[in-house]
Parts: structure tokens; sequence; C-alpha cells
């Protein structure tokens, strides 16, 4: 019952969300959201949050300075940029195996401690980060202007075609990243790294990852030497931040601090647990929302609510208009916050734990046969399932 | 009454192995204290838990029971005084290299993954004896391990829990999570498995079938220190008795002196007919 993607194997979850992702173009058009430029935007951070998910999401370890390795990611690709090539491959690597050893130290050093401690620790070296960034590390992030690509750039690699006047754009072994090539090649690299996720959530390392969230103690009198499972963890989760931020300079080679600001830290917290944490879909389906909140939402204006009620009487559209208006534009926060309120107050498991309880209850009501005795156990939230949802 | 027949029996057996093996011992706990505060929880507690046995430490409520396992298991350091497991020190050792040296404890109040279903709940500790204390084996699937699967229904079957394999440990009853936390600890095969009240909470019917399984275990050679407050289950399972109070060990010794001591009437069993 619960297990809308549990049960079914490998092969079909990942034949069904490649279908999805690569037609996403397609399905985004009625709301709007289908340029490149925002598709892009849904696949780089589907990546940090399916990443932040497999450290909060499947421990229980909330970091709450993950943004941190989005900016490590994105310095480290801006530099492959400028110093070897624009080819994608060498930055994508940087960014990743870069990203992968800060992980390593910031989570040696936080995952001392657990709860509310572990959290702070990994938001002070976040703050850390990014102050340093605009400050003493100015020579290697060029403090507040941010890293940028210059025309005289060495990029040793490119030797040959140095001779171009402008500055040149990414490429991937000569196809360049923008428009939809951009978004396909991120979307080919967010079905790769979803990929991966699904291994380790249905592994025994997955399953150990879970129970260590579910009672920590149990496991270390189990035989379980438990810090090394939660390193590693946190460093996957770190590298795919590092991919994530190096996407970003893909798509636009400029990096800046701010990447790091605990804003940005927040914003992957709100989009995993408004989708679900510890689901497989539940990241990505939060990831979508806010993206779309704030780029498509934020954009509504008077106007454009007038054309939307625009096939209703004179004095039902004026009034809706009204009453909708305060909700759009500026003031898309206020939606978004109302949502997430509502979300985590009825559905704690997020939108993921809505669309469970819907189909349990509409398979319940047309197959109500099949659902044997431990039924009710099995429609509880299972953040814990091996299978994800 | 049945129960007083059963532990004579064994008793003769205990007498037996005593006299020929003297030095057959898997644990041995040497002079240990331990204080809270101005508390003195365990007060120079000497004991020697033999090979195969099944030795049973009673005594009132706040003896320092617990204790003395959370001592043996890591959980607690000893302010004086040593454990030795198998020849090797076990103080200041981490709880998951006891695990390791093959020390394995059933807690009082039930240590479960109550997220996790029964399955996955007894499939981790099967996992821990075969991983080692840690192993990235994160790109196997869970569904293909089909040993461990075995395993763990088998450990289900033994504990009478197989019908509720599929459901999540949170939601069965306290006598159920007792018998599930059992066959976390039977998987693993410990050299010694210590039990703290195993039966406690339990309906009768299910403490019986406890004793049974407790019982069939035993022939298969496993050693265990079982706490417990129900004397039916004590007479008719142990081979030794130790009766602790008040942080001391006051009588040690086979269940039918202990059952005929006055200092254990007066000091736990309060003059209770046996
Ligand atoms: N961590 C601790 N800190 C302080 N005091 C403790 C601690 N653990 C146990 N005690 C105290 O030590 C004494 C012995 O406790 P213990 O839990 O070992 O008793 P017990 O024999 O297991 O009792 P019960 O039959 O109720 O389980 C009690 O007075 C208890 O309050
Ligand atoms: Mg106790």
């Amino acid at each position: 019952m619960k297990k809308i993607i549990a049960t079914q194997s490998n092969l079909s979850v990942m034949l069904i969300f490649i279908a999805v992702v690569l037609s996403a173009p397609l399905w985004l058009t009625p709301i709007g959201a289908n340029y490149p430029d925002l598709l892009q935007k849904f696949a780089i951070f589907g990546i940090f949050a399916i990443g932040f998910n497999i450290l909060f999401g499947l421990t229980g370890y909330l970091s709450f300075g993950h943004a941190v390795f989005l900016g490590i990611g994105s310095y480290a690709a801006v530099w492959s940029f400028k110093l070897l090539t624009m080819n994608v491959v060498p930055a994508i690597i940087f960014g990743i195996v870069l990203s992968g050893l800060f992980a390593a130290v910031i989570g040696f050093i936080s995952l001392r401690r657990s709860g509310i401690y572990f959290s702070i620790l990994t938001l002070a070296f976040a703050q850390m980060s990014y102050n340093l960034a605009y400050s003493v590390l100015t020579p290697i992030t060029n403090g507040e202007t941010g890293l940028q690509l210059r025309i005289h750039d060495p990029r040793v690699l490119d030797a040959a075609a140095a001779e171009q006047s402008g500055i040149p754009s990414t490429t991937l072994f000569g196809l360049s990243m923008s428009g939809y090539s951009g978004f396909y090649f991120c979307a080919v690299v967010l079905i790769l790294a979803f990929y991966v996720s699904l291994k380790i959530f249905r592994s025994p390392f997955g399953l150990k990852l879970q129970a260590i969230k579910s009672n920590q103690t149990r496991m270390k009198y189990t035989g379980f030497n438990t810090r090394p499972y939660l390193l590693t963890a946190f460093i996957i989760s770190g590298m795919y931040a590092g991919l994530a931020g190096a996407l970003m300079a893909v798509t636009d080679p400029l990096a800046g601090a701010e990447r790091m600001q605990w804003t940005a830290s927040g914003e992957v917290v709100l989009m995993t647990i408004l989708g679900g944490a510890g689901t497989l879909i539940g990241p990505l389906l939060g990831v979508g929302i806010i993206k779309y909140f704030e780029n498509i939402f934020s954009a509504l204006n008077e106007d454009a609510l007038h054309t939307i009620f625009n096939f209703l009487p004179e004095f039902l559209e004026n009034f809706l208009v009204l009453i909708t208006h305060p909700f759009v534009g500026e003031g898309w926060h206020l939606t978004l916050g109302a949502l997430f309120m509502i979300i985590v107050i009825f559905l704690p498991g997020g939108v993921m734990e809505g669309i469970n309880r819907v189909s349990n209850f509409v398979k319940g009501k047309y197959f109500s046969d099949d659902s044997g005795p431990d039924s009710k156990a099995e429609s509880r939230l299972q953040p814990g399932d091996a299978g994800g949802e | 009454m049945d129960q007083i027949q059963k532990p004579k029996a064994d008793y003769s057996l205990a007498m037996q192995g005593e006299s020929e093996m003297e030095n057959n011992s898997v644990l041995e706990i040497t002079d240990v204290n331990k204080n809270f505060g101005g508390l003195r929880a365990l007060a120079d507690v000497n004991l020697s838990i033999e090979e195969g046995k099944i030795h049973a430490i009673i005594g009132p409520n706040g003896a320092g029971k617990s204790t003395l396992l959370n001592v043996c298991i890591g959980r607690l350091a000893p302010d004086t005084g040593s454990v030795t497991f198998g020849g090797k020190n076990m103080v200041g050792l981490q709880p998951h290299e006891i695990n390791h040296a093959g020390m394995v404890r059933v807690f009082q109040t039930p240590e479960i993954f109550p997220d996790l279903t029964l399955l996955q709940n007894v499939m981790i500790p099967a996992l821990a004896k075969r991983d080692g204390m840690f192993c990235f084996n994160a790109f196997k699937d869970m569904r293909d391990q089909k040993d461990i699967q075995d395993e763990a229904d088998h450990a289900l079957e033994d504990v009478g829990l197989i019908k509720f394999r599929n459901n999540m440990a949170a939601t069965i009853s306290r006598g159920d999570k007792r018998r599930l936390e059992l066959a976390m600890g039977l998987i693993q095969h410990p050299k010694l498995l210590l039990l703290d009240e195993p039966t406690a909470g339990m309906a009768r019917h299910d403490t019986n079938r406890t004793i049974e399984l407790l019982q069939k275990i035993k022939e298969r050679g496993m050693t265990k220190v079982i706490i417990e407050h129900d004397m039916h289950v004590v007479f008719s399972l142990a081979d030794h008795i130790s009766v602790l109070a008040q942080g001391e060990i006051i009588v040690s010794g086979a269940p039918d002196e202990i059952r005929g001591n006055p200092i254990v009437k007066e000091a736990y069993l309060g003059g209770e007919e046996l």
C-alpha cells in the first residue's frame, strides 16, 4: 500500500524517472515553467536536495551549513574554467572532489556532537567560510565581486582555441552548455545522481543509516561503529552539494560567496522537509514547489491575475484578484510560508505523506479486500522504509 | 510442582561441571565498585560466569543489577575493579568492540529500532555479525541479501513474531518488543548473552514460551546471564544464582542452596514460600 515505489524494481523506477525528467520541458509548459534557466535550476537544486536527503533523511543529522559545499563546488569549477579548460567535465570532477575533502574535515569535527549541537557546528563552519570568502580568501574568491572568467585566463588545455575574441562559453567536448543543451546535461547528471541515491537507499549501508536515525545507541551495542557511517553519509552529501555547485558554474560561470550564506543552507532544509525527508522523491517535489514559487509566483502581478480570472463574471473576477493579490508577486514569501506551515503541521512527512495518504485512501476504497490485518501499520508514515517512496 | 523438579536435574549437572572444569569461566568480574554521587551502586562485586551455563542474578529493585550489566558492556566505566571477558580486559573498550568480542546484552527497557520493520530490526544485528564494525556496502541491494533475510526470518520464527514480520517495530506490544530484542540478541550467536529481565511485562503464556526458547538455546551451548524477578523463570532456568542487595553479592550458589537460604529470604524473597 505505502509502497508506491518501494516495491518497484530499480529498472522500472529509473525508466519512469528518466521519462519524467527528460519530458519536463513538455509537461511544465502549461504552468509556464518550461524555459531552460528554470529547468536547470530544478535539476541543480534537485541534486543538492537529493544529496542533502542522504544525510538528513537517512541518518536524521540536520546540517545547517550545507551551502558551503555548494560554494566550494562553484569556486572549484570556475577555477577549472579559468586555468584548465572550458570543458565542464574536469570542472565537475574538481567540484566534487574538493567539496568531498572539505566535507571530510567539517564532518569529522561536527560529528563529534549530535542533535542541535551538530546543526550549530555545521552552521558555524558555513558562516566562517562565507566570511572568509569575503575577506582573507579574496585572492581565491575575488571577494564581493565574485569569481569571474576573463579573456586572458590561461586555460592551458584550450590553447588552440584561445585566439577567439570574447569570453568563451562552457562546453561538453565542444557542445555549448547554454539553453536546452545546458538543461539536458543537468538532467542527465540529475538522473545519475538519483540512481546513486536509489542504490544507497536500498543497500545494507542505507539500512544501517536508517537504523542509526531510529536508535543510535542500539546500533552501538549491536556492534556498529556509528561515527564512520555518519561521516561517510556526510561526505557523500557534501559531494552532491559540490556537484550541484559546479553545475551552477557550468550554466553561469560565476561564483560568489553569497552561495554559501546560511539562507542557502536553510533553503535546502526547507525543500527537503516540505517534500518529505527520508523519501526518494520528496526532496525533488520540495525543490519543484519552492523554485516554482520563487520564479513564477513572484512574477505574477495584478494584470496577470485579471487574465487568469478573466473567464469569471466581472465582480467575481475583481473580488478574487483582490483576495489573491497579496499572495503573489512580492508577496510570494507569504504564500510559501503559509504553505510550509500547513504542511509541517498537518503532514509532518511532507508532500509525500499527503500523496501516500491519498493513494492509500483511494486503494482502500476500491481494493478494500487486499488490505490485510497489518494495513494499519503499513499506512503509517514510514521514513525508515528501505525503499523510500 | 514441576518448576521445583526441573532445577534439581540442572543442579546436579552444574555440580558435575564445576568439579570437572575449574577454570572454565568466560566472564570474570573482579572487585568492581561503582558509585553514583553518594550512592554505592556496586560494592566489591566479584562474579565468575561459567561457560555454557545460565547464571541468574536476582535482587530487590535498585540493588544494582542493571548497573552491573552496564559495567560489563561498556555503558558505564567501573570506579575500580576489572571486567575480563574471554581472557581480555573489557574496561575502556567501546560498546561495539565489546559486542564483537562476543558479549551481547538485551536491555531492560526494550532498545529496538522503532521506525524499522521487525524483519529489518533483526537483519541489522545479522549484518553487524557479517559486515563487522564498518562496511561501506552502498551498492549492494538489500533485497539480494537472501542469506541475511532467511536468518532473520528464522530468528523471528524462534520468538514467535514471524506474523508481524513487515510491521513497524513501534506498533507491537511491549512484551513483543522484548521478544524482538531477544531475537536481535540471539541472531548474533554471542558467546555470552546478558538478559535484563527478559520476561518482565509479558503475559504468563508468553513467559512460558520464552523459558522454553531459552532452554532450547541452552542446549546449543550459549552462556547466559539472566536478571529476573520472576522466581518461576529463575528456578526453571538457572544453573547458578547470585543474590545482589544494595550493591553487594550476599549469596551465590546452586538454586537449591538459594531457595533454602534464610539470608536470601530475609533480603529479597520476603519470606515468600518457594
Ligand atoms: N546512571 C545513573 N545515575 C545515577 N544513579 C543511578 C544510575 N543508574 C542507576 N542508578 C542508581 O543505582 C541504583 C541501582 O540501580 P540499578 O538500575 O542497577 O538497579 P536494578 O537492580 O537493576 O533495579 P531494577 O530491578 O529496578 O531494575 C539505583 O538506586 C539507581 O537509582
Ligand atoms: Mg534493572
